[in-house]
């Protein structure tokens, strides 16, 4: 037990650059996986066919894929295509298709949910279809799905850990680090663990404020009702 | 006579094989309160959504104010700014504030500034009675409160029309007064309105005209009086006796009185 706190110590600003990697790896992955999950999910719900054909080839493809080889593909496939990336800006790209399959699918769930009759009541005011959706549906369904959709951002930074296998220096790539340098790997990786832990413990305290945030009075029972 | 706001001329919908209704023929009056009344499913809620163009018509035409509204080529978007809708479920943005849901077609629709949308907004809250209830969301009104900020929403938009679908039918009883109140006053204002409701004291009393429609088509229209004390049809009769009994019977007794 001693033995992975001073490891923890002595490899703690090592580790902490690592963690803002790690940080940075998900807040990046997870923005460009809001906007584009968000676009896919209006897509998919309504969206002519051609498009709605497209999103959901596009979610099939990346859900259905491991995301290692996603990265890799991008990492070391794309440059035999003329497109050579950074090691940090394919790690930021794989992650944030990825999410954005993910994050589509919980976006779809709450705007189906919201119901056809909100869109109704839009259109006879006079607000176009796209208006509608824009300034109704999706600041309901944006609320409605943070509960379900907070998993996204705690599992996305857990699965930024894969990025170490092309070399960007997140936590993961610390921990191998520090395991080979100490030649302790249990204590090593037992130590970043606990990096991550606390990571993850955050984030879920800033997502349950944001829930709070959000919240409309009735609004939750109303929806259900609808 | 007063010129035709509104004129429905031969109108049809169906349902593949299904006749919702066929042949409608209706005309409105600026100013007058029309009330469509008869049994469930037989296309009044149907013909109130194809007159605000949420349901496409198969077949005739509708015109507002000498512009057909029916044509291939209009922009929906703009009829339904000229005609208002309620519902039966009320449906206010769940998101949004009583003013904000009022509001929002001022800005999002009119483009009109903030300052000014505010203060319409406000008005028209004012004038169904809710000035004090701005501030609160749908899910802190009750069902007629959440009825009468839809009103307010529709009217915000300074229709020529206003559509009533069922407003009281999903209210409990104590609540359904309210809002009736509010129809009531807007009719007097000179209001132009085609109201579907159960509600047969309301319709004797606001009404200028009541339309019987059954199994899709018009049974029978005139006067409150010519049709619940003369009605030329017996189904007619039938069903406003039905009707009364279940619930307006006070109403009657006072009408008789």
């Amino acid at each position: 037990m001693v033995s992975w706190f001073n490891i923890f110590r002595e490899y703690l600003p090592s580790f902490l650059q690592g963690a803002a990697v790690t940080l940075e790896l998900t807040a990046v992955g997870l923005l460009i996986g809001f906007v584009l999950g968000l676009g896919l999910a209006v897509a998919r719900t309504y969206g002519p066919k051609w498009l709605r054909v497209i999103a959901i080839g596009y979610l099939e493809l990346f859900r259905g894929t491991p995301l290692l080889v996603q990265l890799f593909l991008i990492y070391y496939g794309l440059p035999s295509l003329g497109l050579t990336l950074s090691q940090t800006l394919s790690a930021y790209l794989a992650l944030g298709l990825n999410s954005a399959a993910y994050q589509a699918e919980y976006f779809r769930g709450a705007i189906q949910s919201i119901g056809e009759s909100q869109m109704t009541a839009g259109r006879a005011i006079g607000l176009s279809r796209w208006k509608t959706i824009w300034y109704v549906i999706l600041p309901q369904a944006l609320r409605l799905v943070i509960p379900a959709w907070s998993n996204e951002p705690i599992s996305l930074l857990k699965t930024t850990a894969v990025v170490f296998l092309i070399a960007v220096q997140d936590l993961m790539a610390k921990a191998k680090r520090a395991a080979t340098d100490t030649y302790d790997p249990i204590s090593s990786y037992l130590a970043v663990a606990v990096v991550y832990l606390v990571m993850v413990f955050i984030l879920n305290e800033v997502l349950k404020y944001l829930e709070r945030k959000s919240r409309i009075p009735g609004f939750e029972m109303e929806s259900k009702k609808t | 006579m007063s010129q035709p706001i509104l004129t429905i001329k031969n109108l049809t919908k169906k349902y593949g094989e299904n006749v919702v209704f066929h042949d409608i023929n209706l005309s409105v009056n600026e100013g007058d309160t029309i009330v469509i009344i008869g049994p469930s499913g037989t296309g009044k809620s149907t013909l109130l959504r194809c007159i605000n163009l949420l349901t496409r018509s198969d077949a005739g035409e509708i015109w507002l104010d000498d512009k057909e509204i029916t044509c291939k080529e209009c922009d929906e978007d703009k009829v339904r700014q000229h005609i208002g809708m309620v519902f039966q479920n009320f449906l206010l943005f769940n998101h949004l504030t009583a003013l904000e849901n009022v509001r929002l077609g001022l800005t999002r629709v009119k483009h009109m500034n903030p300052a000014d949308a505010q203060l319409k907004a406000m008005q028209e809250l004012e004038r169904v009675g809710l000035q004090d209830r701005a501030g609160h969301y749908p899910g802190q009104l009750s069902g007629g409160q959440q009825q009468r900020v839809a009103i307010a929403r529709a009217l915000a938009m300074d229709p020529r029309v206003m559509l009533f679908d069922e407003p009281t039918s999903a209210l409990d009883p104590e609540l359904i007064g309210e809002v009736l109140e509010v129809m009531r006053k807007l009719a007097l204002e000179g209001m132009t309105m085609l109201v579907v409701t159960h509600e047969m004291g309301f319709a004797r009393e606001v009404a200028d005209r009541i339309v019987f429609l059954e199994k899709g088509s018009i049974v029978e229209e005139g006067s409150p009086n010519d049709l619940f004390y003369h009605p030329k049809n017996e189904r007619t009769r039938e069903f406003l006796w039905k009707i009364t009994e279940l619930y307006g019977k006070k109403d009657t007794e006072q009408g008789n009185g």
